[in-house]
């Protein structure tokens, strides 16, 4: 495959693997970084790229595995520097958070749920994948799906609420 | 009516029931101006969604376009490499050993060439060796 063929294959999601890692990663560079790196490792396979059904779900799977492995090896590595590094990252997303206002709360809500919750709500309301799809990704049945991304919304929802609230009071 | 169908709706996406496109039907009614005050409060949720959804990945691709094959030709060269010492050498022994029946052959034919020498001068004894002997016989 030539170089623009798969640039053609890759562009369509290319933003979605982005915004996936960002979920998972929170910072904008590491979440660079591993879109960089999972689309450098797909590039690498490019002779394979034809026989996989569906490219798109097959990235998105690498980069949520990537990114799970990241964190945990973040976590395993030294936990007292992560912790600050993690401290330092959300304070200065906090204000960004701040500066949008609103908005950013949702942000900062989605970062708080649980990993998996987290999943399903980016894929299901950020890139609007059907049931099916999640399935496949995240290997999960579709009534686990639904219980996991009704509480991810539910929180979401309660949270907005109280800030709401905070806000306006 | 409107408002009834979309704090229906709401009800089901809370609980994960609504179809993809209810859920954009949603996210098309709060992306609006006038939202019933009540719901406001679910507004910065659906804003977001759509918001996440516009955010783009910007950083470049450093596509080597020969990535891989890089490392397959410094294999290559270094079977030819290898091919080549190989080879060399036994085209060289190859040579030396022609050489050296060349020069086998050199030496032989020189002396055979002796020898054959040899064998003439001892033509000439025979010669003589009849001539004495018809001598003798005429005795």
């Amino acid at each position: 495959m030539k170089q623009s063929e798969f640039l053609n294959v890759v562009m369509p999601f290319k933003d979605k693997l982005y915004r996936l890692a960002k979920r998972l990663l929170v910072s904008r560079e590491e979440a660079e970084d591993a879109t960089q790196e999972i689309l450098m490792k797909l590039w690498s396979k490019n002779e394979n790229i034809g026989k996989y059904k569906n490219v798109e779900a097959f990235a998105m799977t690498m980069t949520k595995n990537f990114c799970l492995d990241r964190l945990k090896s973040k976590q395993a590595g030294n936990l007292k520097l992560v912790h600050s590094n993690y401290g330092d990252n959300n304070s200065s997303l906090q204000k960004q958070v701040e500066a949008k206002d609103s908005l950013g709360w949702v942000e900062k809500i989605m970062e708080e749920l649980p990993e998996q919750q987290k999943l399903v709500l980016q894929l299901r309301d950020v890139e609007e994948y059907d049931f099916d799809e999640i399935g496949e990704l995240l290997n999960m049945k579709p009534t686990a799906i639904r219980v996991a991304l009704s509480r991810a919304r539910k929180t979401v929802r309660e949270k907005l609420m109280q800030k709401h609230s905070y806000g306006i009071g | 009516m409107e408002l009834d169908r979309i704090e229906k709706l709401l009800e089901k996406y809370l609980e994960a029931s609504t179809s993809i496109g209810e859920e954009k039907e949603l996210r098309a009614y709060f992306s609006q101006e006038s939202v019933a005050s009540h719901l406001k409060q679910y507004a910065p949720m659906f804003q977001y969604f759509s918001a996440a959804k516009e955010e783009r990945y910007t950083k470049g691709l450093p596509l080597k376009k020969r990535n891989i094959n890089y490392r397959w030709l410094s294999i290559a060269a270094m079977a030819v490499l290898l091919f080549g010492i190989y080879f060399g050498k036994e085209y060289q022994e190859k040579k030396e050993a022609e050489f050296a029946y060349n020069e086998t052959k050199k030496a032989l034919t020189l002396l055979a060439d002796n020898f054959s020498r040899g064998t003439e001068k001892v033509a000439y004894l025979k010669e003589f060796e009849n001539a004495t002997q018809k001598i003798y016989n005429k005795n």
